[in-house]
């Protein structure tokens, strides 16, 4: 299974590297600096590379590549998901996934990653049991630490990984009671030149964070459960009961954790809530172009749309952007040829509007395509789907929770 | 620092000394420093010493035996994370000399208590295999013990270590096949994928294949594929296919799964489906796998490329989901291709505007690899669809004008290809490409563009001599391809239009003899000959027409993944197109069913599970016989032999009990339920010592030994039946404690083996040991108390030394009563008196009946038949489902026995809710 894994950041300086079985020479990874070469940029880093002896997965995440060393045949999404959720505990223990955080805690880094995979097979990757084993890094901790000697490793093994639970450890207490659903749906949309949709989509995701005492058992329902067409769950929920009822059935993890991810029947028309009237063109004669902007609101429900920002990729040849906005401001990085203009709330009565020109490099022949327009905004308190859910009942404890939802969409074209 | 006595100090020190390792730099100078303090109390002092050690250990083997006695106690911890990790740093530090060591203790932790540890124990069995390979046939053993077992830490870890160490020791698999099945829900996640590739490989070798013959393939194409469709077996036309239950079982076991939040999961069950269902059900894992691409860059990237297999196979699966795999302007270009193939794949007469107006915008792409991908897939198109192909041809050539040089480059080369097929009808297409050639640099298109022409020179008879001039002029600043193709061109001109070439043509060819390249100068010389007949030879001259202007099949445009399906989908293999090292081949269907049987558990497994053993028992138990197909609800259990016994047994005792209803959910052994319930009792191999809170509630209970045997007894007389392993408890009786025996202790157990004394009797074991200080001289039985109770004694033992056991056995007959044997055990000083309390279960042999001797209302039920030993009457029992719970009937002559057996069989069955 896994071998070896090393990090490496975008300069190319390996910074960590962990073996499970016998070492493997750091030099394998000039493979991977050469494809990285070949591939320009990281996103283009083929997930798999074959090496004379090794075969390489890497997954690129928050500007570092983890690359694994593997020997022998091995599902590769079985690698590829394992590093996902290596990642992700980084991000849960030290707050970010950055090589600062990770060399600041890189003895903790080695303890969890001996405690997720034994001999290259994955160990514990429930991030409650690995909490209970490893302390996550406070402050607090750190100045007990020192003063009393005491250690952050736990003495036992955890009780979650023997129970039927593993994902939620015992004796859990709070005075306040809460959980907390967010329903987050994000549109996914092309749409072409004139307006009209080509591919519109719906994913929605509900993020959970359960504050509660002892062993609750949950139930969450929801008013129209038809809408959701394919869903995928964290394995708390009991899959007979949503086959059955429709309904979630579930003992919580403690803490923040997905509950579900879901896929809205693509059947019913989405409606986009923004429309876009865009211009831009270049002329044939001069090196220069125009650009014209205006974004409107659309079937918003009565809801304001927030957080509006364009970004709009622009050819190699643009040099500069010289352009005003009604509302909001731009930026123009000339090295990524990006502009991003930041819109923020969108105001029904004034449509925001970007006019101005372009400079493109003097002699080279004008882009023959026009640029593409990233639009993302969020519109709070509402599930474009129309997703709504209906109770949440709790049993197996005595106390009342509070309870709250919290509906949001998003959208990236 | 690692010297200092203060303990935060030594921390400090080993924190900086893994930050030293986890940069790569060389800190093994620090070993015998480091490895005093692998003793040390502090736990997290202790793990950081471990991670030293297994990375330095190798190197330093030496020094690295100092430690392994620490490891050693610690493996007789009572905490068994302390125990597991050191097992886990036992076993990684690969330092030869200690395998015995390791096997030892890897034996010690298969059977430890505690399921964490299990699981320890079979990863370490992987690394004892690759430390060393001798091992094999020890560690093999260890891991047919780790699959027998029940919990669900277990089962992924050492499946894994069965893939690893024998993956071809299927036989191993076949009786834990149905519990692998339904554990699987439970299985964390990582033992699920590993688990179904195993099951995947499994039952392509034992089930028979479930695709339907249909005698006409699909479409021609097809007959090219290696694919397992063509070997598809005629079992349809000469019987119906029914599917194996446990085929059955495996699939919807597995369904489930695909709901998963683990990619690697869904894809694994995927691949299964795939692989394995029949081919409508297969189906269902399009969507997940759409749901799939909306996960990260390069889990899109895996998960396409398998898709793009499963649509060149069967485009009707994806093309509903077409548009989700439209391309984005931010994806990778990696995955962008992959897009394009797929869409490709599923392109038909009636998606393929759509398809071809997408294709439009991607041409515009600024990324350039992209558009030429976007062009060689038009081309594809083209050529599958031939309705469209002139609708691309004119797209195509409209691109020629494009300003980028590999778009243009890219559409002369496939224009060439579609070109081939029909040439005729195309002359002006020829045409304004000669005209393009001034314009065009790239190397593949120029020749693309000379070997046209020269193919079809005879459609342009004008052209072709003015380009060939062109030629001649540049010839020396040329590629070697575009200059190979001119002097083929010119060989061809000059066949054709020999007037207007000729000098050309030798111009060419004196060009080519002083080139650099040999190749070139090869072909000149080779043309020469050919083309102007010389005075010598020239036998080749006659044919050169024929040989040159040969009629060219047009090239077939094929997917780059056609060839992917030899290998099994979502593996390294597929991703890599080529075998990777440890790549198991996935067997074709067998064409006849291997036998079912194999598969059934024998119950001696089944019944340590202890509460359900009955319910266990009863699906289980069923011979080969008669296995039917409806899985695990078959049951009708046949008993054999004196009906007329049955018939006449006047004194019988019918009581119907209802037991609880979740008492019957328990029995009803649904493969909901079963999971259910394995789980529960899980820790079930040891009886004694528990974990779950029902076994302790058990052991509470009053007459806990009593139960166990009369569940024991009841599935002994199934195995005998079966003809398989007779399982025995292990479980000893004390007869006389060592401090009244005064040195002398005895114990006692039933063997279960039939009296080899009198068949009358029951077989007891008895284990003397002297605890004492001095010998024990001539043990023997003095007299028996107890009336009507023959006893066979045991020869006396001359004399037991201090610390010294011996097993006897001797013969009771109980006279079919639970009445305690009692006698007095006497050594040369002193007689103690003893009895021997005989649990119901020993009482009954068991024997077989045929399934007449039953009544055939029973839905099902669990049916067990025995005879009680010293009489010789029957004793049938049988467990029967109502709505709301079951009956359970027990027919005997003998009514005392009769109704012991009924009470404890109740309370074991409602206590194992």
């Amino acid at each position: 299974m896994i071998h070896s894994l090393f990090l490496i950041n975008n300069a190319g300086d390996i910074f960590l590297e962990k073996h499970w079985k016998s070492v493997i020479s750091r030099s394998v990874c000039d493979y991977f600096f050469e494809a990285q070469e070949k591939a320009m940029e990281p996103d283009n880093v083929p997930p798999v590379i074959r090496t004379p002896h090794h075969y390489l997965i890497n997954i690129y995440r928050d500007k570092i590549f983890f690359v694994s060393v593997i020997q022998t045949e091995v599902p590769p999404l079985f690698v590829i998901e394992f590093l996902h959720r290596v990642a992700e505990m980084f991000q849960d223990y030290f707050g970010d996934c950055s090589e600062v955080a990770i060399k600041d805690n890189v003895v903790i880094v080695y303890e969890l990653l001996e405690e997720m995979l034994d001999n290259g097979f994955p160990l514990a990757t429930e991030s409650n049991i690995l909490k209970e084993l490893i302390k996550p890094p406070t402050i607090l901790r750190s100045m007990v630490n020192s003063i009393t000697g005491s250690s952050n490793v736990g003495e036992t093994l955890p009780t979650g990984q023997l129970s039927t639970v593993p994902w939620r450890r015992a004796g859990v207490k709070y005075t306040n009671n809460e959980a907390y659903f967010d329903v987050v749906e994000e549109i996914d949309a092309i749409l072409d030149k004139s307006g009209t949709t080509v591919f519109a989509e719906i994913q929605g995701v509900i993020d959970a964070c359960v504050k509660l005492s002892g062993m609750p058992d949950l139930t969450l329902s929801f008013m129209n459960p038809r809408l959701l067409d394919d869903v995928s769950f964290h394995p708390c929920v009991r899959f007979k009961r949503w086959e059955s009822e429709r309904v979630l059935s579930f003992i919580p993890p403690d803490g923040n954790f997905r509950l579900m991810s879901y896929h809205v029947n693509a059947q019913n028309l989405v409606a986009i809530p923004v429309y876009v009237r865009q211009n831009i063109s270049f002329f044939e004669s001069g090196s220069s172009g125009r650009l014209d902007i205006t974004l409107g609101p659309k079937q918003t429900m009565g809801k304001t749309v927030e957080c509006v920002v364009v970004t709009v990729h622009m050819p190699k040849v643009v040099l500069n952007a010289n352009l005003t906005a009604t509302q909001g401001n731009y930026t123009y990085d000339p090295v990524t040829k990006i502009l991003v203009w930041d819109i923020g709330k969108l105001n029904q009565q004034k449509l925001p509007n970007l006019k101005g020109s372009l400079s493109l490099q003097s002699g080279a022949p004008k882009p023959e395509e026009n640029p593409s327009l990233n639009i993302d905004l969020k519109i709070q308190q509402l599930a474009i789907s129309g997703l709504k859910v209906n109770r949440l009942d709790m049993y197996g404890e005595k106390y009342k929770p509070f309870k709250g939802v919290k509906y949001v969409t998003k959208v990236f074209r | 620092m690692l010297e200092s006595s203060k303990e935060s100090l030594k921390l400090e020190a080993m924190k900086r000394v893994v930050g030293l390792i986890a940069k790569g730099k060389n800190a093994s100078e620090l070993f015998p420093a480091v490895v005093k303090n692998v003793a040390n109390k502090n736990l997290e002092l202790k793990k950081l010493v471990y991670v030293y050690l297994v990375r330095y250990a190798e190197e330093q083997q030496d020094l690295a035996l100092l430690s392994i006695s620490t490891f050693q106690r610690a493996l007789k911890d009572p905490n068994q994370l302390i125990r597991a990790s050191a097992l886990r740093v036992l076993s990684s530090i690969r330092v030869p000399i200690i395998v015995p060591i390791m096997m030892l203790a890897i034996k010690e932790a298969a059977s430890d208590l505690s399921p964490y540890v299990r699981k320890t124990a079979a990863h370490a069995i992987q690394k004892l295999y690759s430390l060393d390979a001798d091992q094999k046939d020890h560690l093999i053993e260890v891991i047919e013990k780790l699959l027998k077992d029940k919990s669900t830490l277990v089962a992924g870890s050492v499946v894994m270590a069965f893939e690893e160490v024998c993956p071809d020791r299927i036989d191993l698999i076949h009786r834990n096949y149905r519990k692998l099945c339904n554990l699987l829900m439970d299985v964390e996640e990582w033992g699920q994928v590993v688990i179904i590739s195993m099951l995947t490989r499994y039952a392509r070798t034992q089930f028979i294949s479930p695709w339907k013959e249909d005698g006409v393939f699909e479409n021609s194409e097809k007959a090219f594929y290696e694919s397992d469709e063509e070997k598809r077996k005629s079992a349809e036309e000469t019987k119906p296919y029914a599917m194996d239950p446990d085929h059955r079982l495996l699939l919807r076991s597995t369904k489930p799964l695909l709901q998963s939040r683990n990619t690697a999961v869904v894809m694994s069950v995927a691949q299964l489906y795939w692989h394995l269902a029949p081919k409508h059900e297969v189906n269902i894992i399009t969507k997940s796998l759409v749901r799939l691409l909306r996960s990260h860059r390069e889990v899109q990237y895996i998960v396409l490329q398998n898709i793009a297999t499963m649509s060149i196979q069967r485009k009707g699966m994806f093309e509903p989901f077409m548009k989700s795999f439209y391309v984005r302007s931010t994806d990778a270009t990696h995955i962008k291709t992959l897009k394009l193939e797929i869409l490709t794949n599923l392109a038909n007469e009636a998606n393929i505007s759509t398809v071809l107006r997408e294709f439009q915008t991607y041409v515009k792409s600024q990324d350039k690899a992209f558009a030429a991908a976007t062009i060689q897939a038009i081309g594809r198109c083209a050529t599958n669809i031939s309705e469209i192909t002139d609708t691309c041809l004119n797209g195509l050539v409209l691109l020629l004008s494009n300003r980028d040089e590999t778009v243009v480059a890219e559409s002369v080369v496939v224009i060439r290809k579609l070109l081939q097929t029909q040439p005729s009808e195309h002359s002006d297409i020829i045409k304004h490409m000669a005209k393009l050639f001034d314009n065009i640099t790239v190397p593949m298109a120029r020749a693309s563009i000379l070997w046209l022409i020269g193919e079809y020179c005879e459609h342009v008879p004008k052209i072709a001599p003015d380009v060939l001039r062109k030629m001649a002029k540049t010839f020396h600043n040329e590629e070697d391809i575009v200059k190979l193709q001119t002097v083929s061109l010119a060989a061809k001109l000059y066949l054709t239009n020999s007037k207007q070439t000729k000098l050309l043509t030798q111009y060419i060819l004196n060009l080519g003899k002083y080139d650099q390249n040999y190749d070139i100068r090869d072909r000149t010389r080779f043309i020469r000959q050919l083309i102007v007949p010389s005075e010598r030879g020239g036998a080749l001259s006659k044919y050169a027409r024929r040989i040159l202007l040969a009629p060219k099949p047009a090239p077939v445009l094929q997917s780059a993944f056609k060839d992917r399906d030899r290998f099994q989908l979502g593996t390294l293999s597929h991703t890599l197109n080529s075998k990777a090292t440890g790549y198991l081949e996935l067997s074709d269907w067998p064409p006849m069913a291997p036998d079912q049987s194999v598969r059934n558990v024998e119950v001696a497994e089944a019944m340590k599970e202890w509460s359900p053993a009955v319910g266990k028992a009863k699906s289980s138990k069923s011979d080969d016989k008669f296995y039917s197909d409806s899985g695990e609800e078959e049951d009708e259990q046949a008993a054999d032999s004196g009906s007329d016994e049955e018939g006449g047994s006047e004194g019988s005792t019918r009581t119907p009990v209802s037991l609880s209803s979740e008492a019957e959910s328990e029995n009803s052994e649904t493969s909901e339920d079963s999971s259910q319930s394995e789980k529960s009792s899980d820790s079930g191999t040891g009886v004694k010592k528990t974990t779950t809170q029902k076994n302790k509630k058990l052991q509470q209970a009053k007459k806990p030994r009593k139960l166990v045997s009369v569940c024991d007894r009841v599935c002994v007389c199934v195995c005998q039946q079966l003809s398989s392993p007779v399982f025995v408890p292990v479980h000893t009786y004390e007869l006389l404690h060592r401090m009244t025996g005064k040195g002398l202790a005895a114990q006692y157990h039933f063997s279960r083996q039939p009296c080899i004394y009198d068949d009358r009797m029951i077989s007891v074991q008895l284990t003397f040991s002297n605890n004492g200080d001095h010998t024990l001289e001539n043990i023997h039985i003095s007299e028996k108390t107890s009336a009507g109770q023959n006893i066979h004694c045991f020869s006396p033992i001359e004399c037991l030394e201090p610390e010294k056991s011996v097993t006897v056995s001797m013969g009771v007959d109980f006279n079919d009563s639970t009445q305690a044997a009692s006698f007095q055990l006497c050594t040369k000083a002193e007689g103690f008196n003893v009895s021997i309390q005989p649990a119901v279960g020993e009482l009954l042999l068991p024997v077989t009946m045929s399934e007449q001797d039953f009544s055939k209302e029973q839905v099902w039920g669990a049916v067990f038949a025995a005879k009680l030993v010293s009489s010789g009457a029957l004793v049938l029992v049988c467990v029967v489902q109502k709505d709301s719970g079951a009956q359970l009937t027990v027919n005997t002559e003998k009514t005392i026995i009769g109704s012991m057996l009924l009470r404890e069989l109740q309370t074991v069955l409602s206590q194992g809710s």
